[in-house]
């Protein structure tokens, strides 16, 4: 695991030099949560929904951290570098989705803070475990799942487009079991804590289920690179 | 007369494109056919 | 190579395409019942005493369901086959993408069958239930491997890609499934409306409806059998193209250097 530490640093380093996801991706995440406001013109209907499109725009914002991950490393052919200095590819998997976890964690507190000031959601105390649980699991399950698909379409001329159609669909139980949970910590009338924490666990499942599909699918994936 | 108009739509639909891919494949099989020693036709 | 009026190729091509005497067969016996299919679907069967004409409906998107989702089974063992077995790879392949390809049609006409007979019942061309939602992710799944196979040029490439995503497929759809199933039971739907459900099929109809799953059946392994030798001809004539255009080099390159020594 050291070595997947080492590629998530680099990646990481290389996100903090460049500030993307500071000056790209979390003001488009941001301007998605204004423009949901605009398009539904209604701030009951916003809040209620305030769960829902918090994980919409980190979906559709996940998929700009993931460009940008695997972009990194088609400049130049670095993936094939990379991937005999690590020896395992496991090891470069887990590492970009340790980097893609940790930026899309911090996408998460930007959104949910959005939607606290924006549309008026809120958090009791009792919730906060939870809201911060749900962010967690969801943010690993988007990054493996993201990591794992960034890779499949990595060297394609087309692959700005096929990542979406590929993505979206897999991350559906992400959505839904994040947007549920995270409801229930919003608290919500019809989804009470104890179904916020089963979500939870849906969530987790996916993680794992993801995390380990990656590490075993990974090399075959990035072989056929070559 | 919704009705009739919906069944039918179903079966022309399904029957249809369903033709159409026999077709095209067909047709561009038999060309590529030509175009390929028969060595490469293991079926054959 | 791409000359439209097809010139044989080293005199030993022939315009013999991918048909062969078991296509035939089949193909006859698919159009046989197929017919008996549609003409017990109108005629011969009754109407349904709940739904009336709109079940005749149900003989096309049954048999129709029952094919998308053999062809999703098909793509993914032999997915896994042409992992698993390198030296045939190549071959388990070509059938993975020809089901793919057979079973989105399917897919598709399923969704609108079933659409169009779901208006005819409930009133609603769709219902945000657990078998139709995963139905529809299952769909857009196909559709995305079909555009990952579309991309590479390489056989071998295209292989092991597209086999990891089928793989993955398999995976992802038991948990949106799952996800969905959980998600509508919060909703608490009095009763999940199928329009197969309430049907009450008497001997004659279970038949017809049995017959058609078989007549599609065939025509599922036909156009199988047939896109699958397509790909190979496709992907064969890339070699041929390549191994003419090195040969030509050869040959130009040894009538220069004959000229220029």
């Amino acid at each position: 695991m050291r070595r997947a530490f080492v590629v998530a640093k680099k990646d990481l380093m290389i996100e903090w030099r460049s500030r993307m996801l500071l000056v790209r991706v979390a003001p488009f995440a941001l301007l998605v949560l204004v423009l949901f406001a605009v398009a539904l013109d209604s701030e009951p209907l916003i809040l209620r929904a305030a769960a829902g499109l918090v994980w919409l725009a980190m979906l559709f914002s996940s998929l700009l951290v993931v460009q940008r991950a695997f972009a990194i490393e088609t400049d130049d052919a670095a993936l094939d570098g990379l991937l005999i200095a690590a020896g395992e590819p496991a090891q470069v998997f887990f590492g970009k989705t340790i980097a893609a976890f940790v930026q899309l964690v911090s996408l998460a507190v930007l959104l949910v803070a959005g939607a606290i000031v924006l549309y008026g959601a809120t958090v009791s105390a009792s919730n906060i475990v939870l809201l911060v649980t749900t962010m967690l699991t969801a943010s690993l399950g988007l990054a493996s799942v993201g990591t794992l698909y960034g890779a499949a379409v990595a060297n394609m001329n087309s692959k700005d487009s096929l990542l979406p159609l590929l993505a979206m669909p897999v991350a559906a139980p992400l959505l839904i079991g994040a947007s549920r949970a995270t409801e229930a910590a919003f608290g919500s009338q019809t989804i009470d804590a104890a179904a916020g924490w089963a979500w939870v666990a849906l969530l987790a499942v996916f993680a794992v289920v993801f995390v380990s599909a990656g590490a075993a699918a990974f090399g075959t994936l990035v072989e056929a690179e070559s | 007369m919704d009705d009739i108009g919906f069944i039918l739509a179903s079966w022309l639909l399904t029957l249809g494109s369903v033709s159409v891919l026999a077709v095209a494949t067909v047709r561009r099989a038999k060309r590529l056919a030509s175009q390929v020693p028969d060595s490469a036709k293991p079926w054959r | 190579m791409t000359n439209a009026a097809a010139t044989p190729v080293s005199g030993t091509a022939t315009s013999k395409g991918t048909a062969t005497t078991a296509t035939r067969l089949i193909g006859a016996a698919a159009l046989a019942l197929t017919a008996f299919v549609v003409v017990s679907a109108f005629w011969l069967t009754p109407a349904d005493a709940v739904q009336g004409e709109s079940v005749r409906i149900m003989y096309v998107h049954v048999p129709t369901a029952w094919v998308a989702y053999l062809a999703f089974v098909v793509t993914a063992i032999t997915s896994g086959f042409s992992l698993a077995r390198r030296h045939r790879t190549l071959g388990f392949d070509r059938v993975a993408g020809a089901s793919a390809e057979v079973g989105v049609l399917f897919m598709a006409m399923t969704l609108v069958t079933g659409s169009l007979w779901g208006r005819l019942t409930w009133g609603t061309f769709w219902q945000w239930d657990p078998r139709l939602t995963t139905t529809l992710f299952l769909f857009v799944t196909y559709v995305g491997y079909l555009a990952v196979r579309n991309i590479d040029t390489d056989p071998q490439r295209r292989a092991r890609r597209s086999a990891v995503i089928a793989l993955l497929a398999v995976l992802e759809i038991p948990l949106v499934h799952f996800s969905v199933v959980l998600w509508r039971s919060l909703h608490q739907e009095a009763s999940v409306l199928n329009p197969d459900g309430d049907v009450r099929l008497d001997g004659l109809m279970l038949f017809t409806l049995f017959a058609g799953v078989v007549a599609f059946s065939l025509i599922y392994v036909w156009l199988v059998l047939h896109r699958q030798r397509l790909a190979a001809l496709a992907d064969a004539r890339i070699t041929t193209g390549l191994d003419a255009a090195i040969a030509a080099r050869r040959a130009e390159a040894a009538s220069t250097s004959g000229a220029g020594a």
